[in-house]
């Protein structure tokens, strides 16, 4: 290439590239979702409102028949305990079915632990779901597609179909799923989707008192799960892994994995 | 043509074509590309469907107020109002059909949910009015002195 034709070239591709970088810092995420009338269901969880009382967990065994004493759950709360030293101790007894009732927190294989009360920093809940990730590895791994996505977002799982073979178990970055003891094929949260298809919440939604979790649409400008998202401080958990999560938190800080 | 080149090549073909034959066979015919394209949206159509029908279980507190009016208009104007009447009286599905179907839970456990002390200084636990279980009357259950329906201690 003579140097001519170089520097010809490089300054229409740099002309070029910025029209493309302006034309991104315009986009404003209204307009995109505007012209998208579809549903697109989101979560929001407000950690400061969650008192870790674990109904959510509770009633979402129930509703979605995921056996109750089995040490497996579709949603769960997490417990994290900040010490004045900066250590950081957190637990989720039996994935807070129960509640937390109890100062000691479940260390698993080490033991109960109980941090004396003075020694408290922070401590709060974090209640915990399957993401309905937008670009969900679970399902770019399940070979056989039975793990698929909804035109409005959720993550569901053919049950018919699955074979078992445990790769979107293995895929998922959050952990949310699990093999179910009773049907012996992939499980995990899909937003209650025969309820909120319904017009319904979902059932740990209904259940907690304190409105720390809510379902909405994050297509309709006057939803309150839209309106929290497009305005307030809103983090997602692993956002370094380009899943784009729809399970939005507020009041998340960097000791929440 | 017989040599020992075609001879394997046809029962490589033989088995292919069987393959292909008990694909379409074995593949439900709704078996598709959904509105995502083929890496997020390759399913079996109907499932979506199945998934919908699935059965509700809890009903909610406006469910319950169709019958119990006074009970719930009273409740939900004390403090523990925004507690679901299910949380504590069970799953209303099946009920009123199977009134037996509602396990109502009184244990202490569940009242401890909420009120066992914890120091939980960044959280709305710590608003709660809370117990130390080991000391606060253990072994009994709460709704032998405060009433769930309202807890207000002014009015027990
Ligand atoms: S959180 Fe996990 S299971 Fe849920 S959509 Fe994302 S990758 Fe899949
Ligand atoms: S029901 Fe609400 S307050 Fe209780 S643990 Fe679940 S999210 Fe937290």
């Amino acid at each position: 290439m003579k140097r001519r034709d170089f520097l010809k070239n490089s300054l229409v591709f740099v002309s070029g590239a910025s029209v493309c970088a302006s034309a991104l810092e315009f986009l404003d995420p209204r307009e995109v979702l505007a012209a998208n009338p579809e549903v697109r269901w989101a979560f929001l969880v407000n950690t400061h409102k969650c008192v870790g009382c674990g109904f959510c967990v509770k009633a979402c065994k129930i509703e979605n028949e995921v056996p109750f004493e089995a040490n497996v759950t579709r949603t769960w709360v997490e417990r994290y305990v900040i010490k004045r030293d900066g250590e950081v101790v957190m637990d989720s007894p039996k994935g807070a079915r129960d509640g937390f009732t109890s100062k000691e927190l479940d260390q698993g294989a080490s033991g109960m632990r109980r941090i004396p009360d003075e020694e408290i920093s922070q401590a709060f809940f974090v209640p915990k779901l399957c993401n309905q990730c937008q670009n969900p590895p679970c399902v770019q791994v399940c070979p056989v597609g039975a793990t698929y996505q909804t035109g409005d977002g959720v993550v569901l799982v053919d049950r018919s179909w699955c074979i078992g073979c445990g790769y979107c178990i293995m895929g998922c970055p959050y952990g949310v799923r699990f093999f179910h003891p009773v049907e012996k094929v992939a499980e995990k949260c899909n937003f209650c989707y025969h309820r909120i298809t319904k017009g319904m919440n979902t059932a740990c939604v209904d259940a907690c008192p304190f409105g720390a979790r809510l379902i909405g649409n994050l297509r309709d400008p006057d939803d309150p799960v839209a309106k929290a998202v497009m305005t307030q401080r809103v983090g997602v958990l692993r956002d370094e892994y380009g899943t784009k999560p729809h399970v939005f938190y507020i009041g998340l800080n960097k000791e929440v994995r | 043509m017989k040599n020992h080149v075609w001879r394997p090549l046809f029962v490589v073909i033989g088995l292919v074509v069987i393959i292909l034959l008990i694909r379409m066979a074995y593949v439900p015919a709704d078996f598709g590309v959904g509105e995502r394209g083929y890496m997020y949206g390759f399913h079996r159509q109907g499932n979506e469907q199945e998934w919908k029908e699935f059965q509700v279980k809890y009903r909610g507190a406006a469910y319950c107020a169709e019958c119990h009016e006074e009970n719930s208009s009273e409740i939900s104007a004390s403090g523990h109002g925004r507690i679901q009447c299910e949380n504590c009286h069970g799953a209303a599905f099946g009920h009123p059909e199977d009134p037996e179907s509602l396990a109502i839970d009184r244990s202490r456990e569940l009242c401890l949910r909420c009120h066992a002390a914890l120091v939980t200084p960044s959280s709305g636990r710590a608003q709660l009015p809370g117990i130390d279980a080991t000391q606060h009357n253990p072994g009994m259950e709460c709704s032998e002195c405060h009433n769930p329906h309202n807890p207000s201690l002014e009015e027990m």
